[in-house]
């Protein structure tokens, strides 16, 4: 390509400075904070928070936020809301308790029954949206209280009247497949790390991280593919298109209703993970999980650079938007101040990101 | 003569007791541009919306190619090699040129799992036909918001004509443009024409026609009013035929001139 660069050249027009370009994209706004957070707390937080252990502390409620924040977020490209993430939460949680400990499922079974499950709640989303013709967010918003309300009834039924569901623990205990959804992974190399003194180690030697809980790795790995799907398949092409404008996309030939449908599907499915994860951590179900989730799931896609509008995004700007998260929930109680600050930043963050998303979407498209 | 790539023969569309079209016939040969004039309510969109395949006529013949044809869906009028570039242009703003322009259909590379979007080969098309159309992009990854409008209608038209239109129909691509920009979308068409493409040039200035219209079909009340050959007709002439005949000659005469 550089040998035809002068044919091309056009004399109206200055050379885009590097800093120009990164102007433009929309992860900017998110990276730049993950910097200004980092600095405010290196500043005033104990330095306990960045060692390795400090990090991973964060890191995890990132994780779980970040990998719903995700599938959020391409679902905000392709132009739809999901605010029943957080209650599919819940209800996924109570299915995947309900299939190993009232019916003694292994992960094997009680993994891909779990995600069918989201999978096609979240098509009925998707449905409803696309013959309707309804805006996501109202439809979504039944959603909401229905799978809450579902979650605390079925609980009740299926653990004789209480809205907590135990003993998953146990239920999981020594399967195959539970390295993949709990615990530490890399403890090998963390061991191994310690005995060479590259890590902080218990005086017994034994490393003081035992190795990067499983919920980070999937939500780098997630962040990863969507970016790849988003920006380097026809797929991906399609979900910005469909949510720039999905009219203009059908008219083209994208199949605009399959890809919203698979893109709720895709947000519920993201939900039935962070359930299974975050169930077989605790041991236990209950109706509150995922609360305010779906809230904090679209807030970390905008934080990412996603337009409300649709069409406009990127999944790696969600996954800083999650770190952002993880950073200030845990990261005040490293500092003197109150806790409660966090929703205060919260809500701050939220209208600085949609403010600042403004401009560079006047940027993007020229408008002066 | 050139045979005609498509012929249209006596085309009638009714809807309900309206009868939009009665009666109309056209046709377009490779390589030229026949304009089709008509006014506000003549029938305009019904017929070019019957020639993209969005809707059925209710009586009259279609020859794509020789062929009898009969369009079930405005797939197959596309799939056929019919290229309707409407007005709304089907364009994202904040999709970048070359995301436009293969929106729908991104070619590919790799197989299976490894099939993936092939951007660079997709940037190296865009750039090179958009060239070819006489417009240098800053970058094949400029957001289409950032063009003009004569400059979208143009990757529409470039669209169109890579994805390999044998006829193009144009639904008015000068309405809204500026004396500029309707210049080059004008010697857009003449590019494209001169490549083979048919093109079919709706408008309701006789001016813009004129400036690179081969033949004339004027259309008025849902009729066809006969074709005439560029330089047989003046522009006055298509102005009267366009409003009927009569009550443009008052108009003229106190407004002094052309409108």
């Amino acid at each position: 390509m550089a040998t035809d660069a002068p044919a091309g050249n056009d004399e109206r027009i200055k050379a885009e400075s590097f800093a120009t370009k990164l102007m433009k994209r929309p992860e900017l706004g998110a990276i730049g904070g993950v910097i200004l957070v980092t600095v405010f707390f290196v500043i005033t937080a104990d330095s306990a928070m960045f060692t390795l252990s400090g990090i991973m502390n964060f890191m995890t409620p990132a994780a779980q936020l970040g990998i719903l924040g995700i599938a959020a977020a391409m679902l905000m490209i392709g132009g739809e809301f999901d605010l029943s993430i957080g209650s599919m939460v819940a209800f996924a949680g109570m299915i995947f308790g309900v299939l190993v400990v009232n019916m003694g499922l292994p992960l094997v079974f009680a993994i891909p029954l779990t995600m069918a499950a989201a999978a096609a709640i979240g098509g009925v989303n998707g449905s409803i949206v696309i013959r309707t013709g309804l805006p996501s967010f109202i439809v979504t918003l039944a959603g909401l209280f229905i799978l809450r309300g579902m979650s605390l009834v079925g609980l009740k039924i299926f653990s004789g009247g209480s809205t907590q569901l135990r003993g998953v623990r146990d239920a999981v205990e020594g399967d195959p497949l539970l390295t993949l959804f709990s615990g530490d992974a890399l403890s090998g190399l963390f061991t191994w790390m310690a005995s060479v003194g590259l890590v902080e180690t218990f005086r017994n030697g034994a490393p003081k991280v035992p190795g990067i809980p499983v919920e980070i790795l999937w939500f780098i790995a997630l962040a990863l593919i969507a970016t790849y799907v988003l920006l380097r398949t026809p797929v991906g092409n399609w979900v910005f298109a469909t949510g720039g404008d999905s009219n203009a996309a059908s008219n083209s030939g994208v199949p605009v209703k399959k890809v919203k449908i698979s893109l709720f599907m895709v947000t519920a499915m993201a939900a039935a993970l962070v359930a299974i994860i975050t169930v077989i951590d605790a041991g236990s179900t209950d109706a509150r999980r995922g609360f305010m989730k779906e809230f904090e799931a679209i807030i970390t896609a905008v934080i990412g650079g996603c337009l409300l509008t649709g069409g406009y995004g990127s999944a790696i700007g969600a996954f800083f938007g999650a770190i952002i998260f993880g950073m200030v929930t845990i990261g005040l109680t490293y500092t003197n101040f109150d806790q409660d600050w966090f929703q205060v930043f919260l809500g701050g963050m939220l209208l600085l990101a949609v403010v600042f998303n403004n401009v560079i979407r006047k940027r993007v498209t020229g408008e002066r | 003569m050139t045979k005609p790539i498509i012929h249209m023969e006596g085309i009638k569309k009714h809807f309900g007791n309206v009868i939009a079209l009665n009666g109309v016939t056209f046709d377009v040969t490779p390589g030229e541009c026949h304009c089709l004039l008509g006014d506000n309510g003549a029938g305009k969109s019904t017929f070019i919306k019957t020639m993209s395949g969005v809707h059925k006529p209710t009586a009259g013949s279609i020859t794509f190619e020789g062929k009898p044809l009969e369009f079930g869906s405005p797939r197959d009028a596309m799939e056929a090699g019919i290229a309707t570039v409407f007005q709304d242009l089907a364009m994202i703003p904040l999709m970048s040129v070359t995301r436009n322009f293969f929106m729908g259909r991104e070619p590919t590379k790799g197989r299976g799992i490894m099939k993936r979007f092939d951007i660079d080969a997709a940037n190296e098309i865009c750039m090179e036909e958009m060239r070819k159309m006489g417009i240098n992009l800053r970058a094949p990854d400029q957001a289409v918001g950032t063009l003009s409008g004569g400059e979208r209608q143009t990757v529409a038209i470039a669209r169109a004509v890579y994805f390999g239109a044998k006829v193009l129909i144009l639904d008015e691509p000068t309405s809204a443009l500026g004396v500029r920009q309707t210049s080059n979308v004008l010697s857009t068409i003449d590019r494209v024409r001169a490549q083979g493409v048919g093109v079919v040039f709706i408008s309701h200035n006789v001016r813009h026609a004129l400036a690179v219209g081969d033949r004339f079909t004027v259309l008025n009340r849902g009729q066809t009013l006969g074709t005439a050959v560029k330089g047989e007709i003046t522009a006055p002439e298509l102005q009267d035929l366009m409003a009927g005949g009569q009550e443009l000659a008052q108009l003229e005469g106190s407004l002094g001139g052309t409108i």
